[in-house]
């Protein structure tokens, strides 16, 4: 089974976010870069299901700058056999929609029999590209994922998704949609010798009109950004316990309209 | 000129960096506190292929050199493994080195396949309680017997020999001869055989996780077979390794200064007395920042060497100056560090106190500084030899 998987690249978690001087994107520069978690799931996922099933292909593919490049070498060096990059400037200030038409347009080209993706990217949570793609395809999408096992002759899926207190459990026809949750299983590192074989396996270029699409005018678009407000400095309450406990009351009850 | 690291050489650093950092810090000094040597991090590297860096392909390594070697140790340490970590690795570094390059066929295909799995254990025994720093005055001594060799001495320092399977061993086949001091030693890359070698743990100042040793050789037989090169060209062959050992050392002192900075920088920003942040104090700043930039130049001057050894270029003069340079930065940082976190830099739960009692080791070993400034004053400036 061929297996496609959709990644993003994003800022290292722990990267102090800065907001630029346009005010409506991230300063950019001194970021490490790193495979969105959620995706890194469904990479180890693919990964998996072909190591399982004894054959098939898994291809990584992006949407991104150049830079983005880094990540996808990163899914080959885990062990994904080649990688697509839609890379072209027309995509600079693509919305999720414009994103999910993109892969859409790559998944036709590919004819994968199954899509991972991570439930969200972890840099604006938007959550969207891969319930997006499924409708564009017209394919069924299932989001949260905790365990999946495709049957022999590769027609479904049993994917369990995590709701509240448990798992709900769906038998899904492929092709299909499936969006990682962390649980679904522990990332592989990369060994050194995937790394170095990585270098070895292709990433295909793409452009938009490679894909027959046009530069749309995307649907959504930011217009500011704001760093929450720093948080005021805390209270010590002085005085004997008796009055000390009065006051917090009070305080609580007043000033921080708690209680 | 071009200072850009290949894209391998970058996914090997960020990979590294990950897969270290999956060791915490309070690990590192459990590890200490219990003298317990680090298996579960070694296993880790080796399952990752990463102890086969330097092994050629044919034997089933990555045949990697040491610009990729010293990015991987480099990064073990920034990770705050300190020399705790990157000691058992830059075993599987070094100690290899004269055998890929000079070992015969038989010996390379008994070995070398062995080591990027982990399966042989190596230390590496060359210094002598009675000869130091100068090699050619080592006394133990290999005799030849038909198709083997007897070996009886004493070798001290040797790091590992709790564990090693097996050991790189330079002894003397024939006796010194005044005239040509470094003729007549012999390599060997031998099993340890513990039935007739005696191990006596040195206790000593930091890396407890890892042990070094007193080792007293009693009658033990080596096969002519596991002779490295040419018999009384040890010292020659041995040379090969030495410049990256100095290399790979040298970028582990870096590797620690940057953990050590790294706590210090955070604490500085967190430890708030006299109502401010300490580190808006440039009297602590400063000294922080000064560190950052000599760790930095230290780097350089590895890398530079790593990419001339790399590229069959001479880089004694390198080696040794980016040992001596990041011997001095590296301890410069971690002392600096413990001097920001205050009284809490000398408790050992802010790890810097282990960091700093580790790089310690860096100016004595494997070559002490005022030996690496005689090389310099010799060699490079031209100065009559002082000794
Ligand atoms: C933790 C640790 C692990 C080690 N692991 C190993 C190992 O695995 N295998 C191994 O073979 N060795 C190992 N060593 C040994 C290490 O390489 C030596 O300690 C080092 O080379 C110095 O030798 P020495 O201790 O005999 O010092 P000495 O040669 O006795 O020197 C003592 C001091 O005098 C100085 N000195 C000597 N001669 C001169 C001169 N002409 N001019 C100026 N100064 C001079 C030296 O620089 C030094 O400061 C290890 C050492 C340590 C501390």
């Amino acid at each position: 089974m061929k297996i496609l998987v959709a990644i993003k690249q994003v800022p290292d978690t722990a990267t102090q976010v800065k907001i630029a001087g346009d005010g409506r994107s991230i300063e950019t520069a001194g970021i490490t870069w790193i495979v969105s978690p959620y995706d890194e799931f469904a990479v180890e996922e693919a990964l998996r299901i072909k190591e399982k099933r004894g054959q098939g292909e898994v291809v990584a593919v992006t949407l991104g700058p150049e830079r983005a490049k880094e990540a996808l070498r990163s899914c080959l060096a885990m062990g994904a056999d080649r990688a697509i990059h839609v890379n072209d400037p027309a995509f600079n200030d693509a919305d999720t929609l414009t994103t999910a038409r993109a892969l859409a347009a790559v998944v036709k080209q590919e004819q994968p029999g199954l899509v991972l993706v991570g439930r969200q990217a972890i840099d604006d949570d938007m959550g969207a590209v891969g319930g997006q793609l499924a409708e564009v395809l017209g394919w069924p999408c299932a989001y949260w994922i905790m365990e999946e096992t495709i049957d022999a002759d590769g027609q479904t899926v049993k994917a369990a998704r995590q709701v509240e207190g448990g798992l709900e459990v769906f038998d899904v026809p492929l092709p299909a949609v499936l969006a990682a949750q962390k649980g679904l299983n522990e990332p592989r590192y990369p060994t050194l010798k995937g790394i170095m074989g990585a270098k070895k396996k292709e990433i295909k270029d793409v452009k938009a009109g490679d894909l027959g699409l046009g530069a749309d005018a995307p649907q959504l678009s930011i217009t500011k950004l704001e760093a929450l407000p720093p948080r005021p400095p805390g209270r010590i309450i002085d005085g004997d316990i008796a009055t000390a406990v009065k006051e917090l009351v009070r305080s609580l009850r007043e000033d921080a309209k708690a209680i | 000129m071009d200072f850009a690291l290949t894209e391998p050489q970058e996914l090997i650093r960020k990979e590294v960096a990950a897969l270290a950092r999956t060791f915490s810090l309070d690990y590192w000094l459990e590890k200490d506190r219990r003298h317990d040597y680090p298996w579960e991090f070694v296993k880790a590297f080796a399952a990752g292929g990463w102890l086969g860096m330097i092994i050629p392909e044919p034997y089933g390594g990555s045949g990697l050199g040491v610009t990729e070697a010293a990015l991987m140790l480099g990064e073990i340490c920034a990770a705050g493994a300190g020399t705790s970590g990157a000691s058992p690795i830059h075993f599987y570094m070094f100690p290899p080195m004269p055998v890929i390059k000079h070992g015969s066929e038989s010996l390379k295909q008994r070995y070398l396949p062995k080591i990027p799995t982990g399966e042989i254990v190596m230390s590496f025994g060359v210094t002598e309680p009675n000869a130091g720093t100068d090699t050619s005055r080592i006394q133990t001594f290999a005799e030849r017997k038909g198709d083997r060799f007897v070996v009886n001495g004493r070798k001290v320092w040797n790091t590992n020999a709790r564990q090693a399977t097996h050991m790189l061993l330079l002894a003397r086949t024939a006796p010194r001869d005044p005239a040509k001091p470094f003729r007549g030693l012999t390599l060997f890359f031998t099993p340890f055989d513990r039935s007739k070698i005696t191990v006596r743990e040195i206790e000593k100042l930091g890396r407890a996780a890892v042990d070094s040793n007193e080792i007293f050789i009693d009658g033990l037989e080596i096969p002519a077979d596991d002779v490295v090169g040419d018999v009384g060209q040890g010292f020659y062959h041995l040379l090969d390794s030495l410049n990256p050992e100095r290399v790979l050392t040298a970028i582990e002192a870096v590797g620690i200064g940057r953990a050590a900075l790294e706590r210090a920088t955070q604490y500085a920003k967190e430890r708030v007395v006299f109502d401010r942040p300490i580190g808006q104090n440039q009297a602590i700043a400063h000294p922080l920042a000064m560190a950052w930039a000599k760790l930095e130049t230290a780097e350089l001057m590895c890398l530079k060497a790593a990419w001339l050894f790399d590229n069959g270029k001479p880089c004694g003069a390198e080696s040794n100056t980016a040992k001596l340079m990041a011997a001095e930065a590296g301890f410069e940082a971690c002392d600096v560090a413990l001097q920001t976190h205050g009284g809490y830099g000398y408790a050992k739960e802010f790890h810097v106190e282990r960091l700093w009692r580790e790089i310690r080791l860096y100016k004595i070993a494997p070559v002490s500084q005022q030996m690496v400034l005689n090389y310099l004053s010799e060699h490079v400036l031209g100065l009559p030899k002082s000794y």
